[in-house]
């Protein structure tokens, strides 16, 4: 892997070429949909001429494809976006570019982030950067992949329930979910909007947070984003830490127990006090996303219409061109969730599934509460299991659906989270650990991981 | 457990604008009673007295001038998205 250091030392020009030259090395692994290279290099040369100065000048990234850019089609992994091309940047790219940071390409995903493997793109699987017989995660699944190859320093992401922190712990990068409303979603494809958010897959901390402190802050085209309130911060005293007990059952795969108590000792070590916690609700949670995500996904996935972007199927009435459209356009799990999102919403329904869900919800973030009350920061696995085979959870969704079950609790509670690399599998896979905050804590949990990562 | 019958799957496909075919709703139908029968087990729940939360931010009526914003992007841009249009107008098949 690279850092950002890394690749700040001769032209611009030759960094973005040398990124370019190692994603045509390794397309087997097919973890980038588009590479936009006659841009990146146009970008390049402004660098290497001085007209565009900064942070990350001439760093080259890339970004998940479900964030508009300019250079090239933006597809969301989907058919009905194939063509598609952004008449507008998102927010987080224009930040990153006015820092002149470079975007080389967009990353495979799970169709409209629809997933945790990226074998729901309608453009093919991502391998895993380790075992190419293994899932790359997902829905991040392309950006954790061209990080772990480092083909670029930092990749973009989005989060809704894991869609950063899974990918990141199967391929042994770090993952950043920021605080839900810490950046912008302008630009980016939604899809549950109570829970998306965007953040980072880097090989180091200090480059997570760099990135961060660029890409976070209020922005007038979301309104749903928080003050500017995160600024980078080095680790003081010693932290109260939680252990998430439920997620330390004999269910948990036992290489991903050890690597994780591994890392508890680590913390120890570094003079934190550790204790086990209930967080009696985690059983709920995946119950709660797979009713509320669905639900906001019916709604949000309602604009592709084929009518005003997107392909179009051949129909001779209104009612006909919708549904052939939307057939055509959206792959399996795209369907199954709208249609959950239905089902719940449905009159008759809604009390019993949706607004049930709403409450249960409620419930959960007053156990986090009173958890923050007693304990700075909670650690828990990302995920049960490390990277897990190609096809082999693809024809049971709620097997697939169970990838998630330890990272849509903080995602439900607009929680920051992170996952950080901390060891391997007996089989040499990476396993990452979750450390949790409370909301706006975001640096603090870097600065931890940071600690950590200098032992 | 919640039944779902294929004319459900199909009355969700209508309600959600989808036209499947009956190899994929038949796929449709065993996934959406696997998924339905997991998230079902949320009724063990007591909520009684609990106010749902629909979003947590903690914020409240962000308001912005009533002015109109293009965010710099023109119309032209926008309607020549569509997959058919003339004279910056989207063409769709006949309505009525």
């Amino acid at each position: 892997m690279v850092t950002i250091s890394e690749f700040q030392s001769g032209s611009a020009r030759s960094r973005v070429e040398t990124a370019i030259a190692k994603a045509r090395e390794n397309e087997s692994f097919h973890a980038i949909l588009n590479l936009y290279e006659e841009r990146a290099l146009q970008q390049a040369d402004r660098v290497d001429n001085g007209e565009v100065t900064g942070r990350l000048a001439g760093v080259p990234f890339i970004a998940k494809d479900n964030f508009l850019t300019f250079g090239g089609v933006t597809t969301a992994a989907s058919s009905f976006l194939e063509n598609f091309e952004a008449p507008l940047q998102s927010t987080a790219i224009e930040k990153l570019e006015a820092e002149g940071a470079i975007c080389i390409g967009k990353a495979n995903l799970d169709a409209f982030a629809h997933g945790g493997s990226t074998e729901n793109s309608a453009f093919g699987p991502t391998k895993n950067a380790i075992d190419e017989t293994k899932v790359a995660g997902g829905s991040s699944g392309g950006s954790a992949v061209v990080v772990a190859l480092g083909i670029v320093p930092f990749a973009l992401g989005t989060d809704t329930g894991g869609s950063i922190r899974q990918p990141a712990s199967f391929n042994g990068v770090i993952g950043v979910k920021p605080t839900y409303g810490t950046v912008s979603r302008y630009g980016v494809v939604a899809m549950a909007s109570s829970t998306d958010t965007i953040g980072v897959l880097s090989s180091s901390v200090d480059d997570a947070t760099l990135v961060m402190d660029i890409m976070s802050g209020k922005d007038d085209k979301d309104m749903t984003t928080l003050p500017d309130f995160f600024v980078p911060s080095v680790l003081e005293g010693q932290l109260k830490i939680g252990v998430i007990k439920e997620s330390m059952t004999d269910d948990v795969d036992a290489d991903v127990r050890a690597v994780t108590d591994a890392y508890i000792e680590k913390l120890k070590a570094s003079g934190h006090s550790v204790e086990e916690v209930s967080l009696s609700l985690l059983k709920y949670a995946l119950g709660i996303y797979y009713i509320v995500v669905p639900a906001e996904i019916s709604s949000n996935l309602g604009r592709y219409d084929g009518i005003r972007y997107g392909k179009r199927a051949e129909a001779a009435t209104l009612s006909d061109l919708y549904g052939k459209s939307r057939d055509q356009g959206f792959v399996t799990e795209n369907k199954r969730r709208i249609m959950i999102g239905s089902y719940v919403l449905s009159s008759g329904f809604f009390d019993a599934y949706y607004l049930q869900a709403q409450k249960a919800r409620t419930l959960l973030i007053n156990e986090f509460n009173s958890l923050f009350e007693n304990f700075d920061v909670l650690i828990s696995p990302v995920a049960p299991t490390p990277a897990f085979g190609l096809g082999e959870n693809t024809n049971d969704p709620v097997k697939m659906y169970l990838a998630d079950v330890m990272t849509v609790p903080a995602s439900l509670a607009g929680l920051p989270a992170i996952s950080v690399p901390a060891g391997k599998s007996n089989t040499g896979l990476p396993i990452g650990v979750q450390l949790i905050g409370q909301r706006r804590t975001d640096s603090r949990l870097l600065a931890l991981a940071k600690q950590v990562e200098e032992k | 457990m919640t039944q779902i019958s294929i004319d459900d799957v199909q009355h969700l496909a209508q309600l959600s604008s989808l036209q499947l075919d009956d190899a994929e709703a038949t796929a449709l139908q065993g996934d959406l009673q696997n998924i339905l029968g997991y998230i079902e087990q949320l009724s063990e729940l007591d909520t009684t007295g609990v106010e749902p939360t629909y979003q947590v931010t903690d914020l409240e009526n962000v308001w912005r001038d009533d002015v109109v914003d293009t965010y710099g992007i023109e119309k032209e841009s926008l309607t020549g998205l569509a997959p058919a249009s003339e004279a910056n107008q989207i063409k769709v098949p006949k309505v009525l």
